[in-house]
């Protein structure tokens, strides 16, 4: 998306919500769905809108894990981490996941192909251990078959 | 020749393993062939091991398939499924799978059966019945309440707060704008019943908030869904927007006068959202910090007006409370635990998933008749009941009936109903730092117990486990939890010692320790 296009989805994402009733989620939601990710000049054009400090809506992004201040990588991959999924190997499917993808937990592979996370629950405790890649979900997950479900991102057979 | 109805399940965990390649290759296969097929994508029926569980309409009923691999679906045409054809893969009627006939399914009594986006199918299976007795008898305010404080619902969510108290609170507050907020930020591990409401039964949340929302006098309402269930949150917007086309919500809801509006709300990954308080906060767009209580939510709640906030599964038990009456659900349940509770087996369970039994049945029934023992056949040797603030629960305690006052007279709790269970591999050490280290990256930092001293016990344990001064540090870790049990804002900090102290108690040789003494336990 070239820069102006993103300015005015912003203001219009701004617009939207500045005068909804506790709008920052959604707003933030939104922008971060625009943009991949809460970059710094849009934190002082979201506090604009909203009659807040930056320092205010800072606070809001760096509260919750699911914003983010920095550019992920390509595909993110996320990794249950929750007990149901301990109890069925997550830890090392974890250790697995930051071999293949070659980085740790919380970072992004120097190639920025990956970002690799942990998660806490995604409500598939039934069929653990379970991940998530990008918008899809994978449930009783063994290291093989991880490694095939990144093989198929990478187009390899 | 007739078209086949055939159902391939759009529950996340069905999606997980491949429903949809299943659903797509099913439908190709079929036009290849020249076969009449009507599909539709139902929600699960909570037997989470055999997802993809394909059904098919026979004249002898449902009859289910699986797990259903994408290349199995070529042999089951070969078998002739769709006329309910013998198959490795059958399981014969659904209705007659043990799992499922041993239950007692009320308020999932539709999950899995019914096309959770379709009003016609969910009308047909007893849905808006409740609604519409609350408004063709004219029931007021106060009946409403009354049936609900009758029916001994209690908050499923976990703190098991009369539901009836609370709506009766908030109707007797005057203010110019009521609220009605349905907290479905499900963050406990071992827990699914929410998720699979709001995609597998939309509707039954909306018309229990509904009834809620006439009941208090309340015209607004938000469902607070996490993040992490991106599909619950597509499904649930997609079902207000039907119901409210079909005037179940908006303006004048059925022709009533009175006005519901609801909208969804995502959250963003933190699991202190799950507190009430911190939910309202983060609905009013802050950090997720819990608020000191009082004032109580039902007087002052979201932006400071009267509220009624409850779990997913206690908003979804009203309607059936609604339209069978109060007496109907107290039938079920054991002392003041009335009604069922939808437990949900998890983790090292040979068949995990979802089993809605009246209160009262034991761990050992859900583990061994329904559960049939772990996943990996090896002994069972600690189970988690409660999500991640629940105790550690041994074996000798299997037996305890699972309600409400008999898990918290043993210091343990039901919660949301999540039950974790784990094999003899688990190091029940490290199953408690964990506990502590989620509980300091979780923790919303308004309290210092819970914000300091959950970094602490991390520290605390791994000295126990080095060896470092163990006895001492093994009773700086009971003081420790002390504090966080009783000086905590919320349950956070104040519930964390729980797998912590269950885990030191009963499984004290995982921590260097000697066995526990039999006679003490």
């Amino acid at each position: 998306m070239a820069l102006s296009d993103s300015t005015t989805a912003l203001g219009a994402v701004l617009a939207k919500w500045a005068q909804e009733p506790g709008g920052l989620l959604p707003a933030l939601h939104e922008v971060q769905e625009l943009l991949g990710w809460i970059p710094p000049d849009a934190v002082a054009e979201i506090a604009t809108a909203f009659n807040l400090s930056r320092a205010e809506v800072h606070g809001v992004i760096t509260y919750y894990h699911h914003f983010r201040s920095q550019p992920a990588g390509r595909h993110v991959v996320q990794v249950c981490r929750a007990e149901a999924c301990q109890a069925m190997g997550a830890d090392a499917l974890l250790a697995h996941a930051e071999r293949r993808l070659g980085c740790e937990v919380h970072a992004s592979s120097a190639d920025g192909r990956y970002t690799l996370e942990p998660a806490f629950c995604l409500g598939l405790c039934a069929s653990s251990p379970s991940v998530r890649v990008g918008g899809r979900l994978h449930a009783r997950l063994t290291p093989e078959k991880f490694d095939r479900v990144i093989a198929a991102l990478e187009g390899v057979q | 020749m007739n078209a086949v109805t055939v159902y391939v399940p759009r529950d996340s965990a069905a999606l997980a393993v491949d429903a949809d390649a299943v659903a797509d290759l099913l439908v190709a296969e079929c036009a290849r062939r020249g076969l009449a097929l009507n599909l539709v994508r139902n929600g699960s029926r909570g037997m989470f091991w055999l997802e993809p569980l394909v059904e098919v309409a026979t004249p002898q009923g449902r009859v289910a398939y699986g797990p259903v691999a994408p290349e199995d679906v070529a042999g089951l045409l070969d078998a002739g499924f769709l006329s309910g054809g013998e198959h490795p893969l059958r399981q014969g009627l659904t209705e007659q799978i043990p799992y499922l006939a041993r239950q007692e399914r009320l308020t999932f009594a539709r999950m899995g059966v019914t096309d959770p986006l379709s009003l016609a199918d969910y009308q047909a299976h007893e849905g808006y019945a409740g609604l519409r007795r609350a408004l063709a008898l004219a029931l007021d305010g106060d009946a409403i309440v009354s049936e609900v404080l009758q029916s001994g619902l209690r908050g499923r969510g976990g703190a098991a707060f009369p539901a009836g108290i609370k709506w009766k609170t908030v109707r007797g507050t005057q203010a110019a704008q009521k609220y009605v907020v349905c907290n479905a930020d499900e963050g406990d591990s071992g827990t699914y019943s929410d998720r699979m409401t709001l995609e597998g039964d939309p509707f039954m949340l909306i018309e229990g908030m509904t009834i809620a929302a006439l009941a208090v006098g309340a015209t607004r309402g938000y469902v607070y869904v996490r993040s992490e269930y991106p599909h619950a949150v597509a499904t649930l917007r997609e079902a207000i927007r039907v119901a409210t086309a079909a005037g179940f919500l908006g303006d004048d809801v059925c022709g009533s006068g009175q006005a519901f509006h609801l909208d969804v709300r995502m959250g963003a990954g933190s699991y202190v959202c799950g507190e009430e308080t911190a939910m309202l906060e983060s609905l009013e767009g802050r950090r997720g910090i819990v608020r000191a209580k009082p004032p109580l939510p039902a007087l002052q709640g979201l932006f400071g007006q009267p509220t009624v906030i409850n779990n997913v599964i206690t908003f979804a038990s009203v309607p059936l409370i609604l339209a069978r009456g109060a007496a109907f659900y107290k039938g079920y349940g054991v002392g003041r635990s009335c009604g069922t509770l939808p437990f949900q087996l998890a983790g090292n369970i040979k068949q995990g998933g979802l089993v809605e039994k009246a209160f009262g049945l034991t761990l050992r029934e859900l583990l061994h008749d329904f559960g049939g023992g772990s996943a990996s056949g090896r002994p069972i040797k600690a189970v988690q009941v409660g999500g991640p603030l629940g105790a550690y629960v041994p074996a000798s305690k299997w037996d305890v009936p699972l309600d409400y006052e008999a898990y918290a007279d043993m210091g343990a709790a039901l919660g949301h109903g999540g039950i974790v269970v784990h094999d003899d591999t688990a190091d029940m050490a490290k199953l408690a730092r964990y506990s502590m280290e989620f509980c300091a990256i979780e923790s919303c930092g308004k309290c210092t117990p819970c914000r300091i001293g959950s970094t602490r016990g991390v520290e605390v344990i791994d000295k126990i486990v080095r060896n470092q001064n163990r006895p001492q540090q093994v009773k700086l870790l009971r003081d420790l939890c002390d504090t966080m049990l009783h000086g905590s804002l919320c349950a956070m900090g104040g519930m964390t010692p729980f797998p912590v102290l269950s885990a030191l108690d009963h499984y004290p040789q995982d921590f260097g320790l000697a066995a526990p003494d039999r006679k003490a336990a």
